[in-house]
């Protein structure tokens, strides 16, 4: 028997091995390792110089830089996630009633979210020029005046969140499309009957019950927002150094983390930028968990 | 919706067929020019687009052929095989799921260095071979798909957990391969951040890093740019529209990442 079990185990083993051999060394370990070089002083080329305690944190708590891009990102997620939580449901309700086609268009809906970011980002930022930009031009066409997008914040949050908006809007719909296809019918048509009208029974029947989609949906496109450095990164195309404009108006902290690590070297100072992000991240959804703590009686996904 | 949703593409295709004058109109274009081929040829001319075409299809599809492998043999493995550690090992996997995989970008890059492979298309394959997504969907069709008392009834017969993935688990999972396939080689085909950073200084680096130097500089060429964007999104878009019925389903299924 006992050669069974070890022959057993041996085979599973062998399954899961190249797995978790990859993912240990290319996934776990870079993590780890993060917060053990935040505490360290360390040169991207000359390497390790020592132990430095908390120094690289009190740093960045005074890094006026740094604030500046956390804002600048919180600035762009809350515009791209409202946007896009609001479009997206209203999108799935749209999808839901459609009774032909309905494949075709989850297929429109979808094609966004597969094209690059890198063409995303080139494509908008010529749709958001100064000079030849289509959105100028309308602007022109309505008496508004051509608007420097790449160089006021406001402005570049705008176009930023465009982009972002234009990628995700239609996957977030699929994903709360099926959970409203999970929606008892009675419930909506015993609604419909007392007399609720479509916008109440979405309220309160269809919305709570497909609350944990939508909590899952806002969790991840906080945590993507929160990483987001393509779309500004490129979006000004003729500054490539990951600065966001002369004068930092769309830096975000993953290029601020580029910055630091990529272009000055100082990777105990960008592990820091990283290690502050990972905790952002956490702190969101520990506090997406409390907020949407599934209520006893609600139904499940 | 439908509009805004296809206009930035459509508009990305008319550009690479307008010469720069056209663009620079009063009236900015909506048609197709005639252009396109001189704008190709002088794209050609300017960067080794063949070159950067050539690796993109490289890593994406040694990518996605090994992400998948790995990944059906582990969600065979963690959905229903018994070994010491699977459960803690596999909650340790799901919860990775929801950490920025950027986080571990500088340690990745001195990782790699280490290991001699800066600038070179091995630093981009082979940590794109494993994703905890790719695991934890693929557990999920294990256990939807195979019956445990088929896999022990195998087992039983003195098959091998080996022999059972490959002629009796993989063939059952061979349609949602396909479409983890896809997906993972249109996320490699679009991976940025990582790329730009370790094919720095590679002079033949993968189409979405060639884009980016294409758009530097001190004058920007439009028409240039976006004919080389349209070329570098034409590969992923045509495989979408190849397999999107299936590719729906899988999003819809809530399996499948950003």
């Amino acid at each position: 028997m006992a050669g069974v079990t070890s022959r057993r185990l041996n085979g599973a083993v062998l399954l899961v091995a190249p797995f978790v051999l990859v993912f240990a060394v290319f996934g776990v370990f870079p993590l780890l390792y993060t917060a053990w070089m935040s505490v360290r002083r360390w040169h991207l080329i000359d390497g390790d110089h020592g132990f430095v305690g908390l120094a690289n944190y009190a740093r960045l708590f005074a890094d006026p830089d740094f604030y500046h891009a956390l804002g600048n990102t919180v600035c762009i997620l809350v515009v791209a996630t409202a946007v896009q939580m609001v479009l997206s449901l209203w999108l799935a309700v749209l999808l839901d009633r459609a009774t032909r086609g309905r494949a075709l268009w989850c297929s429109v809906a979808l094609l966004p979210n597969v094209v690059p970011a890198v063409a995303v980002a080139l494509i908008f930022a010529q749709l958001f020029g100064r000079d030849y930009g289509v959105v100028n031009w309308l602007l022109k066409l309505v008496g508004a005046g051509p608007v420097n997008w790449q160089a006021h914040s406001w402005s570049a949050y705008l176009g930023v969140a465009a982009m972002v908006v234009w990628r995700w809007t239609g996957y977030n719909a699929l994903l709360c499309l099926a959970a409203m296809q999970t929606v008892p019918r009675e419930l909506v048509e015993a609604a419909q009957l007392d007399g609720a009208s479509r916008w109440r029974v979405f309220r309160s029947v269809t919305l709570p019950l497909i609350r944990p989609t939508v909590s899952f949906t806002l969790l991840m496109s906080v945590v993507g927002g929160l990483q987001v450095f393509t779309e500004p990164q490129l979006f000004d195309v003729a500054g490539l150094s990951g600065t966001g404009g002369n004068d930092r108006q769309f830096q975000t902290v993953v290029m601020y983390l580029y910055e630091q690590g990529f272009g000055r070297w100082d990777a105990g100072y960008a592990a820091t930028v990283s290690w502050s992000l990972f905790l952002l991240c956490a702190a969101f959804g520990v506090v997406n968990a409390f907020v949407f703590r599934r209520p006893r009686s609600g139904a499940g996904p | 919706m439908v509009l805004l949703s296809l206009f930035p593409l459509y508009w990305s295709f008319v550009m690479a067929t307008h010469d720069n004058s056209a663009i620079a109109s009063p009236v900015p274009p909506l048609l197709p020019g005639g252009h396109l081929m001189a704008n190709l040829t002088r794209m050609f001319d300017t960067v080794d687009f063949w070159a950067a075409l050539r690796n993109s299809f490289l890593v994406a599809g040694i990518v996605s052929v090994a992400n998948v492998l790995l990944s059906t043999m582990a969600g065979f493995a963690f959905a229903l095989l018994r070994f010491p550690g699977r459960d803690k090992l596999f909650v340790a996997v799901v919860g990775s799921m929801l950490i920025p995989n950027q986080l571990g970008i500088i340690p990745m890059y001195l990782l790699v260095g280490a290991l001699g492979w800066q600038d070179t298309l091995v630093a981009v394959i082979v940590p794109g071979m494993v994703s905890a997504y790719s695991v934890f969907w693929m557990r999920q069709v294990v256990r939807e798909a195979i019956s445990a008392d088929l896999v022990d009834a195998a087992r039983v017969d003195g098959c091998s957990p080996l022999r059972i993935y490959r002629h009796v688990v993989f063939p059952c999972l061979r349609p949602h391969a396909v479409v983890l396939a896809m997906l993972t080689f249109i996320a490699s085909w679009n991976d940025f951040f990582w790329p730009l950073v370790v094919l720095d200084s590679n002079d033949t680096p993968t189409v979405q890093v060639a884009l980016s130097r294409l758009a530097g500089g001190y004058f920007t060429d439009f028409s240039l740019l976006l004919t080389g964007v349209t070329m570098g999104t034409l590969p992923v878009v045509a495989l979408f529209l190849l397999l999107a019925g299936r590719i729906v389903d899988g999003v819809s299924r809530g399996a499948i990442n950003r």
